[in-house]
């Protein structure tokens, strides 16, 4: 490994890496397919596949939940040996200090989850899957940071020269304007979106089925009544296929909390699509050439942002309305994991920009000091 | 007084001197005041079980009952990825539906869940006969039974596909198992050491597949049948509180005292 911080660009290292990170995505979508169809415990052994060898268990079994929890297996495998490889291209390829261990941290990180999910089914504990989910988000976030990392863009901007600021004082400050209130906003709205998704992931892995199943409203109100005699009838009145568990007067509560944090975000980032169209932010002269398109990627990233949150709140009515339809509830899934990963991408883009605004301004100040008063507070102000 | 008398227990002693006249009579030979002697004691202890078994027969009494539902059930649905399943499709001609309510024409409620509340500790299971629990049709049969702690329950599998048998008691010592069952592979035989309501048991091959499992630790219960009655048989004299439990309706209680007589006690339930 090379001690210089600055890295060539590999075209195949890095379409590998997308690779690795839409296998991910696959497999978040399976492993939503086995929790929907109520399949998670169809394969009772593991790592065998009912005796068998995974990897020889016949496909005329593939039966059934089976087929849903057998794939997700397989898939998991694939992605297990996919993550192995990029961790050991990096390792050997990637001359930037920190990224080896980036890979390093995902190829653990695959194999926790591998072993957690395979507990999960040995132990009979629902409880672990909740943490399956969750971690499966991280490991999705990971991946998908590794490919930008390893893009000839990002490379770019490592390799980019300090930046010589525009005269101009209309656009001085652009960039951190727009930009620095907004990080600190994204990367709030991205950390309730890893809340709710550790909430949906103990929504769905209580395998109590829809605690609720009315939306707008909630069993008829907008608040549910939760007591006791009322969660009876509620129970009293759900006829389910499946071999649900009773909802209770938490798993209600959870739902609500849901519902509520969904509204959250959705009002986080509508706030941030138009600051970011209010503000000009990424049209700016100044900003489209300094930054390599930083801020257009940006601002792009933002509506595509609001664009999928919206998708996914319909998505969480339609969850509802279809009764908890597997296909339905597992697009609900991959949604809230490509919320999470555009979230985190535009913080890490975000604040890599910040990075470089810092270092550009304090370039400046070292050849002009009479500029430093000017210059840091807006550094400062990016950096919070 | 001869020798063989002497050795006789108190209970058959105090009988003998009262026959004593008799018992001079044919004292003529030894032999056969022997053979009637014995005979004698013999038929005394089968008397003495006789009246003792009949006051025990007496003293015990059933309770039974008839359980109701009062307005319409929700509607069942119907188990349509069932029929998507080639392999269970091909055992039914139309599409089966949930069976959370079976109630007959006139209000009847079947597998209601009733029992003596709080009597533990009573458990005949290890000799009683094993209870069986069916997959037949993708589906088990019956949906909802009842067992004793330490009785045998028999999971068979009649249908020419795998299932797995997955029972996900709640209650500590009753242990979570999960099994798959080959198309005509061996019966599994369970056995629950902890008395626990709705013990559930599910298919996750096909999860529409469940049946729920109630283990008591006495024989005093009684799953209501497809005209809603049940009985309970041969309960000791006393006062009980009876508890019928159904999967979605919960639970109603009536106390009741037991004396020599048969006691009949109803439950009515409704969809709130």
């Amino acid at each position: 490994m090379k001690a210089n911080a600055v890295s060539k660009s590999n075209p195949w290292l890095y379409w590998f890496a997308v690779l690795t990170a839409l296998a991910t995505l696959a497999l978040i979508g399976v492993g939503g397919l086995v929790t929907s169809h109520e399949a998670g415990m169809s394969v009772p052994d593991w790592p065998t596949t009912k005796g068998y060898n995974m990897f020889l268990f016949p496909i005329n079994q593939w039966l059934g939940g089976i087929f849903y929890e057998h794939s997700h297996r397989l898939l998991a495998s694939l992605v297990g040996l996919m993550t192995t490889v990029l961790a050991v291209w990096l390792w050997l390829k990637d001359s930037r200090p920190w990224m080896p261990w980036l890979g390093v941290a995902a190829f653990l990180l695959v194999v926790a989850q591998g072993v957690l999910g395979g507990l999960r089914v040995t132990l009979h504990m629902d409880s672990l899957g909740i943490y399956h989910a969750t971690i499966a988000q991280l490991f999705f976030v990971l991946t998908c940071a590794i490919a930008l990392f390893t893009s000839r863009w990002w490379q770019g901007l490592e390799r980019r020269p300090p930046a010589r600021r525009e005269e101009n004082s209309a656009d001085k400050h652009a960039v951190p304007e727009a930009g620095a209130p907004l990080r600190g906003l994204v990367l709030f709205t991205t950390i309730l979106i890893f809340g709710q998704l550790i909430i949906a992931a103990a929504m769905r892995h209580q395998h109590a089925g829809l605690a609720i199943s009315d939306f707008p409203l909630a069993h008829g109100k907008l608040w549910p009544d939760t007591g006791a005699e009322a969660v009876a009838r509620y129970n009293a009145q759900r006829v389910s296929i499946n071999a649900e568990n009773p909802i209770t007067a938490f798993q209600i509560e959870l739902q609500m909390a849901h519902r509520g944090l969904a509204l959250a975000i959705l009002i986080c980032v509508g706030v941030v699509a138009w600051r970011v169209r209010s503000s000009g932010f990424g049209q700016s002269k100044p900003s489209r050439e300094r930054r390599d398109g930083t801020s257009n990627v940006l601002r792009r990233l933002a509506f595509v942002w609001l664009g999928l949150t919206l998708f996914q709140i319909g998505l969480g009515a339609a969850t509802i309305w279809t009764n908890k339809a597997a296909d339905v509830a597992t697009a609900h899934v991959l949604v809230g994991a490509l919320l999470l990963a555009v979230g985190a991408l535009w913080c890490a883009i975000a604040f890599r920009e910040s990075v470089t605004e810092i270092h550009d301004r304090r370039t400046e100040d070292r050849r002009s000091p009479g500029a430093a008063a000017i210059g840091a507070q807006p550094a400062m102000t990016g950096n919070k | 007084m001869p020798r063989s008398v002497v050795k006789q227990d108190g209970h058959v002693k105090s009988f003998a001197k009262r026959l004593t006249p008799v018992q001079t009579d044919v004292r003529c030979t030894h032999f056969n005041y022997s053979s009637i002697n014995w005979l004698m004691k013999n038929v005394f202890l089968i008397m003495v079980i006789g009246i003792l078994g009949a006051g025990q027969m007496a003293s015990a009494a059933d309770i039974t009952g008839l359980v109701t539902l009062n307005g319409p059930p929700p509607a069942e649905k119907e188990i349509t990825p069932l029929m998507e399943n080639p392999d269970c499709a091909k055992m039914h001609a139309t599409t089966p539906t949930t069976h959370f309510y079976v109630v007959g024409p006139n209000h009847e409620l079947a597998d209601a869940v009733v029992s003596l509340k709080g009597v533990t500790g009573k458990s005949t299971g290890a000799s009683a006969p094993p209870v069986v629990l069916d997959q037949k049709g993708c589906l088990y049969t019956p949906q909802i039974l009842a067992i004793q702690t330490g009785q045998k329950l028999i999971v068979k599998n009649s249908d020419p596909c795998i299932h797995n048998v997955h029972a996900t008691p709640i209650v500590p010592g009753n242990p979570e198992s999960n099994q798959v069952q080959m198309p005509g592979g061996a019966d599994l035989n369970l056995v629950y050491a902890q008395p626990e309501m709705f013990l559930r048991f599910k298919c996750d091959v096909h999860p529409w597949m469940f049946a729920w499992v109630s283990v008591f630790d006495s024989p005093y219960f009684c799953v209501s049948d497809k005209d809603g009655k049940f009985v309970i048989k041969n309960v000791p004299p006393g006062k009980y509180t009876v508890e019928a439990a159904h999967r979605k309706l919960g639970t109603q209680t009536q106390d009741v005292e037991v004396k020599d007589s048969d006691v009949t006690v109803n439950f009515s339930f409704a969809v709130k």
